[in-house]
């Protein structure tokens, strides 16, 4: 009964959205305040039957009801209450329908928190979100439908992929698709200011906000699922250039263009058709990512069995989505420009170049990603494009990208007079330089020229962002302090500057080592000594495992002790690597247990990862410093201002 | 020109200048895109000699041999047509095992061994990567005498 209310709710849902696409967005073009005031109510009440369906689907993998056929293949009786949970978006229909419940929360927010944007502008942006929840929901009512019945039921479910079964993953989609969704946000505000044909700087200032905490999001979810592949999936590497991963860091890549291309809109009223440009892509970005990877047309490691069919319908919403959203901005978009100039040396220039760079960036990510399809398409052979190219390729943009990021935050809107900004550089370039090269060269004992240029820009970054936030310390009594938008803005760039170094140092100095070691036997890595003191059996609620225990030793002083375990997973009956890590923020020490040699002796690969932490660190420090530019008083003060106004303002708009 | 259009160009020739450097460098770089190569076309010879590529099938039963208590290890893969034998040194991934599905990354070395560098193995059950399962179906052998008895009516020339 339970499945049929979920499957009922979500039918419930799909009209509302048909209702909340169709009557705001004609109300908007007629002026009619009765139609727009629709739009709140059916986001409200589309929000409230997906979560009743995605409630559903929930009870039935707590209540192990494996008439449900997926429940019955992603779940199991001995399975984790947390992991029973967390299989709800653990495959296919169950992610979607999270997809959905995502983008209704979304959508929900907006309706909530726009009491300050003009009432048309409002109904045009619900409208504009209902109508891609539609795609959605017809997609998974037509072809992916979550609450499908298994008959007879089975006695007892396949249990989920044991990779899926960690707590990591348990919170890494969620974060993802909040990232990734959250752009259908800014893609809405887009398409409504192209509808109205009404984009002044207020537009941007609405916007902004919603963009940086998507972004923040998507910061997130991508540092996680990193994070999880270090430790689960890919025996110690942090990042593969895996298609999947692509598909979630191009959307980041362009919504971080995105962010900076809305200030220069919301400041200066410039790059208007620009910033429009990009809201169009990160979102066509984030549904091309649903693409590939619900079509499972790339080869990827987190391809788990997957249809083609499905793959056509997303592809066919995804060109309705784009060449929709491209013919309104093609029509629109040259009425849009002004002529306000700008001098070379200044903010523009520099937030230009970001852009740019960020693009070409996004551009090499994507070459990369769909050339093994264009290859094979043009039977010109298979092939597959390895690490080493994309890590290579991707510095073309992004050494420029860096050591500029330094010097565009210290010049000012409109023109920067060169001699004072040539002052503010001159500290931090030093100690930038001089800690760039005294890192490696000491600390680890080494330099080229590839890992110096890493280091200083790093510490470039890193000195150049924290100099604002010195200042505003260091200030007089009674005068202003930083605003919560600059803040934000230090902290993300000294984020990022931790990042930079943490990928410049374990890419130069981290070693992996296959070794093999028997009970008793040591083996050195990295100047410390592992050794195998034993192995036990350990049984988990639905595994069993061989747990070694590893001591770890440098210069004979105790380091720590790791315990990796190879396991069996019982009903899958799939062999799964946990790797024990000694983790550190200078370094980790990674072991993972790799097979049975005979003769008592297993195969274990060995790592030390130094400042691998900084990598994700880093990430959680761009993420806090979204937060508190979001937190930015004139965000606030501006719905308080335009709500007072709200009324005539809502009429011109309208009009 | 207005300054919008004179900006619009000195974009433009940035683009264009960076777009010409990148795809220059990266076609220097190619080497890294890897070729996959069907077992069969491997037995015949037509594989690049001084670089790497893919090979993938499934592996032999009864083929995987290692020396006791060392990381060496030897194993054959075939496209259930054409058999090669692969040997490597190293940590094995968690789904590797006779008679499944495989992909290695490595090259040809000397009397028809290919030295593998990189194994993947599928990482779900049900998974099986395009190129390996078009190879299959393409050699259409009945795959489980294949992977039981490995080489056999191996005619690489006829593919």
């Amino acid at each position: 009964m339970i499945p049929e209310i979920g499957q009922f709710a979500m039918i419930l849902a799909l009209a509302l959205a048909a209702i909340q696409t169709a009557v705001p967005i004609v109300g908007a073009h007629r002026d009619d305040a009765a139609m727009m005031g629709v739009a709140r109510s059916a986001a409200t009440g589309q929000f409230v039957f997906v979560a009743i369906a995605f409630g559903c689907l929930t009870y039935a993998f707590l209540t192990d009801d494996f008439s449900v056929l997926y429940v019955a293949n992603h779940s199991q009786l001995s399975l984790p209450t947390l992991y029973k949970v967390s299989a709800v978006w653990g495959a296919h229909e169950g992610s979607l329908l999270m997809w959905v419940l995502i983008l209704a929360g979304w959508t929900l927010a907006v309706a909530r928190f726009s009491s300050g944007v003009p009432d048309a502008f409002a109904a045009r942006v619900i409208g504009v979100l209902g109508f891609l929840s539609i795609g959605f929901l017809a997609f998974m009512i037509l072809t992916s439908n979550p609450f499908e019945r298994l008959v007879p039921a089975a006695a007892d479910g396949a249990d989920l992929n044991p990779l899926l079964q960690d707590p990591g993953l348990a919170i890494h989609p969620p974060l993802l698709y909040i990232g990734y969704v959250g752009f259908s946000v800014a893609f809405a505000f887009a398409i409504a200011a192209m509808l109205s044909g009404d984009l002044d700087r207020t537009w941007a200032k609405w916007t902004r906000p919603w963009t940086t905490l998507a972004w923040l999001f998507l910061t997130l979810g991508i540092a996680l699922g990193s994070w999880w592949a270090y430790y689960e999936l890919g025996w110690g590497g942090w990042w593969f250039w895996d298609a999947v991963e692509n598909a979630s860091f191009m959307p980041w890549l362009i919504g971080t263009a995105l962010m900076h291309s809305l200030a220069v809109t919301e400041k200066r009223g410039l790059f208007k058709s620009w910033t429009l440009l990009l809201a169009i892509t990160a979102f066509s970005l984030s549904l091309l990512g649903t693409f590939l990877v619900r079509s499972g047309i790339l080869v990827s490691v987190h391809a788990f069995a997957t249809d083609p069919e499905r793959g056509y319908f997303i592809l066919a919403f995804l060109g309705i989505v784009v060449v929709g959203a491209l013919l309104l901005y093609a029509w629109r978009a040259p009425s849009l420009d002004s002529d306000v100039g700008f001098a070379l040396l200044s903010r523009e220039t520099f937030l230009l170049l970001n852009n740019v760079l960020l693009v070409i960036a996004t551009a090499i990510v994507l070459y990369g990603t769909l050339s093994p399809l264009i290859y094979q398409m043009m039977d010109w052979g298979k092939i597959s494009i390895g690490e080493p190219w994309f890590n290579f390729a991707f510095l073309i943009p992004t050494v420029p990208l860096v050591i500029l990021l330094g010097m565009g935050m210290h010049a000012a809107w409109r023109t920067q007079n060169t001699g004072t900004w040539l002052d503010v550089l001159k500290l931090p370039a030093i100690i930038g330089v001089v800690l760039g090269i005294v890192v490696p060269l000491f600390v680890y004992g080494r330099m080229s020229v590839m890992l110096a240029v890493g280091c200083i820009a790093a510490f470039w970054i890193v000195v150049s962002s924290l100099v604002p936030i010195i200042r505003s310390l260091r200030r007089e009594k009674g005068a202003a302090g930083i605003t919560r938008s600059a803040l934000g803005m230090s902290v993300a760039h000294v984020g990022m500057g931790l990042f930079v170094l943490g990928v410049t140092v374990v890419s130069a100095f981290g070693v992996e080592s296959d070794r093999a070691l028997s009970p008793g036997a040591s083996t050195e890595v990295a100047g410390f000594e592992f050794e195998m003191r034993g192995l036990n059996n350990v049984t988990g609620p639905n595994f069993t495992a061989i747990e070694a225990e590893v001591e770890i030793r440098k210069d004979g002083e105790y380091v720590g002790t790791v315990r990796p375990q190879k396991r069996q997973y019982l009903v899958q009956k799939s062999p799964m690597t946990e790797a024990g890590i000694r983790a550190g923020l200078d370094k980790d020490l990674f072991v993972a247990l790799g097979d049975q040699l005979g003769n008592n002796a297993w195969s274990v690969r060995i790592q030390y990862k130094p400042l691998i932490r900084f990598i994700w660190l880093g990430c959680l420090i761009m993420a806090l410093g979204g937060l508190i530019a979001i937190s930015d008083r004139r965000y606030r003060v501006n719905v308080r201002e335009t709500a007072k106004r709200k009324d005539p303002k809502a009429q011109e708009a309208a009009a | 020109m207005k300054p919008r259009q004179q900006r619009m160009l000195a974009v433009g020739l940035a683009v264009l200048g960076i777009a010409i450097a990148a795809g220059l460098t990266l076609r220097a770089f190619e080497d890294n895109m890897m070729f996959f190569v069907e077992i069969s076309d491997v037995v015949a010879g037509k594989h690049p000699s001084e670089r790497n590529f893919r090979i993938g099938g499934l592996v032999v039963g009864g083929s995987v041999h290692r020396e006791e208590g060392s990381l060496d290890m030897s194993f054959e893969v075939t496209d259930t047509a054409c058999t090669v034998p692969v040997i490597y040194s190293g940590v094995l991934p968690d789904l590797f095992r006779e008679g499944q599905g495989v992909v290695a990354h490595g090259r040809m070395g000397d009397n028809g061994v290919f030295v593998a560098d990189k194994i993947l193995a599928k990482h779900d059950e049900n998974y099986m990567a395009p190129e390996v399962a078009e190879s299959l179906s393409k050699h259409q052998q009945d795959i489980q005498a294949a992977v039981a008895r490995g080489t056999e009516g191996c005619n690489p020339d006829d593919s």
